[in-house]
């Protein structure tokens, strides 16, 4: 089949289809200077405020979905096949305002109003999946959504009081569901597409996963791009060609997620939501620790696999993975090699995979029956922050003493690391608190952080060793935790 | 007398243009049509913190595609100066030296955006760089100059109450500054008139002062420039003097090419090119009694300012006016420090350095009562102004005093002394987690200290349909005051609020205009709007009585029309009799602050016209072995007077409360060795967000507080006293580490009490 050279999608209420387009276009600027909808905002062009927050439409395994996703970095090239829904697609005939909208007005949710398309937006994917959202499933929606003036206070009321309202049945989105579901499959034409802009920032949406391989076969240096959500501020920030570009994230060879007696296999485009519902199941211990991964929308665009692909330091999945002992799958037309997550990071800036490669899926082992594990995340602020210093624990012991330990952390080197001197200082001893103390104060040698503005060298390393206390103090049901949601909160 | 009228002045009204926001309809400076072939500009900022110029090739960046021009400080027609003092020290581009990094050095116009920004990166400037000092404490050190001339006030003997004093302490504090992060950045379009005039379509807080920027950038005059603004996606003061580079700019490409021209810097060019909160490095020494009754006090207040003025003349004198916060300080002596730093120049944001001073009182507070063993509030209590004890350290009295009630209505709504000693209890469990909490009262001087900017003006149409335009000199960053104002003017008339539309402020209809800042603009605009309303309304009565042959009296505007004696007409048909009788409905409006003065050099005079009074209660808990914490619940009692709209000043006061909290925790501003400064966006500077309120978060309006003053309606400004009740926050982070070591000592953490700041207290508390 030859390619395809246009891109189709649904904007609102009408298909269209664009031939020149670029990579790095993005689907803000598409939005704002293209088709003059200027609702949707720009507060920060790197998916971190919020103010450009639309829903996205794609066809999931579980049926089409509309997820809030951040325009700024959202490119182009991503969303073939999918329904974009901007807030001037909300209200109703004749200006009537959509429950969310009005909830917002009557309970003064706005003050200058710049982030608050985007707040609707948020809070109106909130409501389509959960008509009854406790204040903290409110506050977990509102994530990626920053707001300096409200204080925020308003605008939770505002969502529990559009909850009240409800009126799912009434509204067009869901309503239309399934028609639109057959208009978007209807587009889905099983071709290659490959797009440009006058010839230059060339993306291209292969067919299949072997189309991937050969796609990257056939170029040098081809940027590969997932959720966008660290490729987009190459664009957005740094001005970066990224041409040619492999956009991903439709493969659904790559969308699978498998629970067997190995374990669990995530595709390698599965994004951090839809990754959630298995991933939680098998390691309920998670929960936390993966709701404070980036905002909601930076979460249902990126995927796991992107996050340990582009290998950085203070990624929030590399020392969970490290620590459950998983394994990163790389295909190529060369076949598949499996390697364990911790051997991918070589050093700063490097991994081990070649240009040709991309990550087909990661394998996380089930966790044995005499396994201890828990996942830790310090940020500055709680929600939608980079970790200071992130950590996965995971400890055995034959009863009395440890047999096993892997303490992975981020944040405290070039590239997510194994602790060995702790981990040594645990193995063979007592599991007790004294071992732990032990094992904390060889952090010291393990490691040497840097200081920057996220943390100090020296917050860094007490952080290290004090989350091993914490992890025995949780492990032995003697720890107070902070409380985090709303509910928590007698 | 209830009061039906939709709108009416006194109730819940929702904001203008709450419709709008909701539905994305509002339009901000980024959201109005571009004329054809409008042009973008974009800046190319210094990668240095100081230098000499000596090298700029823009050769490659004039040959990018797309590129129309570039913009040096040669290309200036009138003056390379923007500072708002006229002290001449804030050039639109760098010329010969390099004050700061991601200082301003020419600017490319482009035919979009996107190509002017890819352009800019393409110079190669050369530099001699020469040592820098980003630090105030450095910058003291290396005998760096005031940027402007430092304030004393000084009041009683203050060597000799120290010296008698039975306790001294002495201490320093450091507070962070702060980005504003208004969610909207700066803007501005440009379009070229004929005969050299120019509108600009500016993001600001300020328009009359960006029209006698731009005027002075052009060399032209102020009438050939007008700044329209019908909203700001927020302001906070980084919109009062931060405008004016951004507006000069647009300006000068218009006018040379003759076309519109739009500047939008993307948000981390925003964030490192212009100012922010001033950081503060504050030294104390306070003397005491057994009671903790403060006899004296000393304090010095030096603030990173920049490499110019900018505000920080007025900023850290309002420092100095707060660091008294709520006390009597029988003998006090308190001097600024405005220095001069290689970063860029800080200027106003809420508050504006009346936070760093009241923080500093409070940490004077704590300081006596971990001295004594004390509560804090019976330190508070003991040290509050009152009956001859009412002169404040620039010798105005405080005549308004209402904090006592405040105080004892908030203790009793919070449960607070039953709640400390949960805390208490909770700690000398000796767990992981620790708790605390704090109660913190705020009194803010109300007026701009600058005495002539207490004025405002209005301008009020009736057309003939009976609708009405109203526009005044303050603008609209979200705070309610279009909303307010138009209350006001409806509530003359007895109109509902939707008869009166409020017009985009602009400087040809409304001249000679105040910032919009200080608190000031309901008290200042609602003032001027009343009085156009009220000269309308006499016209309107005279005509009345002459035409229908009534004593004046006998006309009286109704929510069911106008009655005149025993008839009433609908406010249509008595506004069209009245154009048909040719009466002028148009009228303007003017108010000026009574009573206030301010001698600077002699530290003395009446600088406020009132005081706006509040306070908070929070409880935290923090975990001893992060640092992290959560703020379990606060409660907030704030003065208004007689509130214009309980919903939108009670929004005002969550907003700051949530936006001070802000500054004191996870706000943190981080230059590297370079003097760069590494938290430009919101990815690495961290504003609170949802799941940062407290857990429970009781705030609410002392609703029988009235203004002692006349102001308008007997209203209180409100924007900016509440950001201070935040300081209660800090308090109670800074308890709960002092209770590590059994609360002996102060903990005396610096601002923001980030996790890694506390948790380096926990560590310095076990010693």
């Amino acid at each position: 089949m030859a390619p395809r050279t246009n891109l189709n999608f649904i904007l609102n209420d009408t298909p269209v289809s664009l031939h020149e387009i670029g990579a790095s276009d993005t689907l803000l600027d598409f939005l704002r200077l293209n088709r003059n909808l200027t609702g949707t905002k720009e507060g920060c062009a790197e998916g971190d405020c919020g103010a450009c927050t639309v829903l996205v439409g794609r066809r999931a395994a579980r049926g089409l979905v509309y997820e809030a996703v951040n325009a700024c970095i959202r490119l182009m090239p991503s969303l073939d096949g999918c329904h974009i829904v901007t807030i001037e697609h909300l209200s109703g005939q004749g200006g009537a305002l959509h429950p969310v909208q009005q909830a917002m007005l009557d309970h003064h949710g706005s003050q200058c109003g710049f982030c608050t398309p985007g707040i609707v937006m948020s809070l109106y994917a909130l409501w389509m999946d959960n008509p009854r959202p406790s204040v903290a499933d409110i506050e977990v929606a509102l994530q990626g959504n920053l707001c300096r003036c409200t204080g925020y206070a308003p605008i939770l009321r505002a969502a529990k009081a559009a909850s009240e309202t409800g009126g799912q049945g009434m509204d067009a989105l869901i309503a239309h569901r399934a028609d639109m579901a057959a208009r978007l499959a209807a587009m889905a034409d099983g071709a290659r597409v490959e797009l440009s802009r006058n010839g230059q920032d060339r993306a291209i949406i292969p067919a299949d996963v072997t189309d991937l391989a050969a796609v990257l076969a056939e170029h040098e240096k081809p940027t590969i791009v997932a959720g966008s959500t660290d490729v987009g501020l190459w664009i957005t920030k740094h001005m970066r060609d990224i041409s040619p570009a492999v956009f991903i994230i439709n493969l659904a060879e790559l969308q699978t997620i498998t629970q067997d007696d190995t374990g669990l296999t995530l595709g390698g485009g599965v994004s951090y939501t839809d990754a959630a519902p298995a991933l939680l199941a098998a390691y309920p211990q998670l929960a936390e620790f993966w709701g404070r991964i980036g905002g909601a929308q930076v979460r249902n665009m990126g995927t796991v696999g992107g996050n340990v692909a582009n290998g950085s330091p203070i990624g929030d999945t590399p020392p969970l993975l490290i620590a459950l002992g998983a394994e990163l799958a790389l295909s190529s037309m060369r076949g598949t090699r499996r390697m364990l997550v911790q051997d991918f990071f070589i050093e700063y800036g490097k991994q081990d995979r070649a240009p040709d490669e991309f990550v087909s899926a990661l394998h996380i082992p089930p966790m044995p029956a005499d396994a201890l594990f828990c996942g830790y995340k310090v940020t500055k602020r709680r929600d939608e922050d980079i970790s200071a210093v992130a950590a996965g624990f995971f400890v055995q012991k034959d009863g009395y003493n440890i047999t096993s330990a892997r303490l992975a952390y981020g944040g405290m080197a070039g590239t997510p690391m194994r602790a060995k001197g702790a981990e040594a200082a645990l193995i063979g001893k007592p599991f007790s608190r004294e071992s732990f103390a032990a094992a904390a104060s060889a952090i010291a040698r393990d490691f040497t952080p840097l200081s920057d503005w996220r943390a100090s060298k020296e917050y860094r390393a007490t952080l290290a060793a004090n989350l091993l206390l914490r992890f025995y103090d949780q492990m032995v049901g003697e720890d107070e935790t902070l409380t985090l949601r709303q509910e928590d909160v007698a | 007398m209830t009061n039906a009228l939709q709108g009416a002045i006194h109730t819940e009204e929702a904001h203008e243009s709450a419709r709008l926001h909701v539905t994305g309809a509002a339009d901000y400076t980024d959201d109005i049509p571009s004329p054809a072939n409008t042009l973008h500009a974009y800046l190319g900022l210094s990668t240095i913190a100081r230098a000499r110029i000596t090298g700029m090739d823009l050769s490659a960046v004039r040959a990018a595609p797309g590129v129309v021009d570039v913009l040096t400080a040669a290309d200036i027609p009138g003056h390379n100066d923007i500072s708002p003092t006229g002290l001449n020290d804030e050039p639109v581009f760098a010329e010969h030296e390099v004050a700061f990094w991601g200082q301003p050095v020419f600017a490319v116009i482009a035919k979009t955006r996107d190509q002017a920004r890819r352009a800019a990166q393409l110079a190669k400037l050369a530099y001699d760089g020469l040592p820098h000092v980003c630090d105030v404490a450095e910058a003291i050190a290396k005998g760096y100059p005031h940027v402007t001339k430092p304030l004393t006030l000084e009041r009683g003997d203050v060597a000799s109450a120290m010296a008698a004093a039975p306790h001294k302490i002495r201490g320093e504090m450091r507070v962070g500054g702060q980005d504003h992060f208004y969610l909207e950045g700066h803007i501005a379009l440009a379009i070229p008139g004929e005969d050299g005039a120019v509108q600009v379509f500016s993001s600001t807080q300020h328009p009359s002062e960006v029209q006698h920027m731009v005027a002075h950038v052009l060399g032209k005059n102020s009438h050939d420039v007008t700044i329209t603004v019908r909203r700001m996606g927020g302001g906070f003061g980084g919109k009062e003097t931060q405008p004016n580079l951004f507006a000069a700019i647009a300006a000068v490409a218009a006018t040379k090419h003759k076309c519109a021209v739009k500047l939008r810097p993307d948000r981390d060019d925003d964030m490192i090119a212009t100012g922010k909160r001033h950081d503060f490095l504050i030294a104390y020494e306070v003397g005491f009694d057994d009671d903790g009754r403060i006899l004296a006090v000393d304090g010095s207040f030096a603030a990173r300012c920049g490499f110019s003025a900018d505000l920080s003349g007025p900023v850290t004198d309002r420092a100095l006016f707060h660091a008294d916060n709520a006390y009597f300080y029988p003998a006090v002596k308190l001097v600024s420090r405005p220095m001069k730093t290689d970063t860029v120049s800080n200027t106003a944001f809420r508050g504006f350095g009346g936070p760093q001073g009241v923080i500093a009182a409070e940490r004077i507070i704590e300081e006596i009562a971990y001295h004594r063993g004390m509560d804090t509030l019976a330190v508070r209590r003991a040290n509050l102004y009152g009956a001859g004890r009412d002169i404040t350290p620039y010798h105005q009295t405080v005549s308004d005093n209402i904090m006592p009630q405040i105080l004892d209505q908030i203790e009793e709504s919070s449960d607070y002394q039953a709640r400390r000693a949960a805390v208490l209890a909770h700690n000398a469990k000796g767990g992981t987690l620790r708790k605390g909490i704090a109660l913190t009262p705020v009194k803010f001087g109300i007026s701009f200290t600058a005495t002539w900017y207490n004025q405002a003006g209005a301008l009020l149409h009736i057309y003939n349909d009976g609708s009405m335009l109203l526009n005044h000199g303050g603008t609209e960053m979200g705070q309610g005051l279009f909303t307010k104002v138009a209350q006001v003017v409806a509530d003359c008339f007895q109109v509902g609020l939707a008869r009166v539309r409020v017009s985009a402020t602009t400087t040809d209809k409304v001249p000679n205009t105040s910032a919009t800042a200080a608190s000031s603009g309901t008290d200042l605009n609602g003032m001027a709007a009343q009085d156009a309303a009220q000269t309308l309304k006499a016209r309107l009565v005279e005509f009345a009585a002459e035409h229908w042959k009534i004593a004046p009296e006998a006309v009286e505007f109704t929510p069911e029309g106008v009655k005149v004696g025993d008839e009433v007409y609908s406010f249509e048909a008595f506004i069209k009799a009245a154009y048909q009788a040719r009466v002028s409905l148009s009228a303007t409006g003017f108010y000026k602050t009574p009573d206030i003065h301010w001698d600077r050099d002699a530290g003395k005079g009446r600088p406020f016209y009132y005081f706006a009074y509040g306070a908070a209660v929070s409880e935290v808990a923090i975990d001893t072995l992060t640092g992290e914490y959560r703020i379990l619940r606060s409660d907030v009692l704030h003065d208004v007077g007689h509130s214009l709209n309980p919903a939108i000043d009670k929004g005002q006061v969550e907003g700051a409360f949530v936006q001070g909290v802000g500054w004191l925790t996870t706000e943190e501003l981080w230059w590297d060795d370079n003097g760069r400064l590494r938290t430009h966006a919101p990815s690495t500077y961290k504003i609170p967000m949802a799941s940062d309120l407290p857990r429970v978060f009781n705030v609410e309006l002392a609703d029988w507080a009235r203004a002692a003053e006349p102001t308008i309606r007997r209203s209180k400004a409100v924007g900016e006293p509440p950001f201070m009740l935040g300081i209660s926050v800090f308090e109670a982070l800074s308890m709960a580490v002092a209770s590590v070591n059994d609360y002996k000592t102060c903990p005396r953490i610096d601002a923001p009490a980030t996790p890694e700041r506390v948790l380096m207290a926990v560590e310095r508390m076990r010693g």
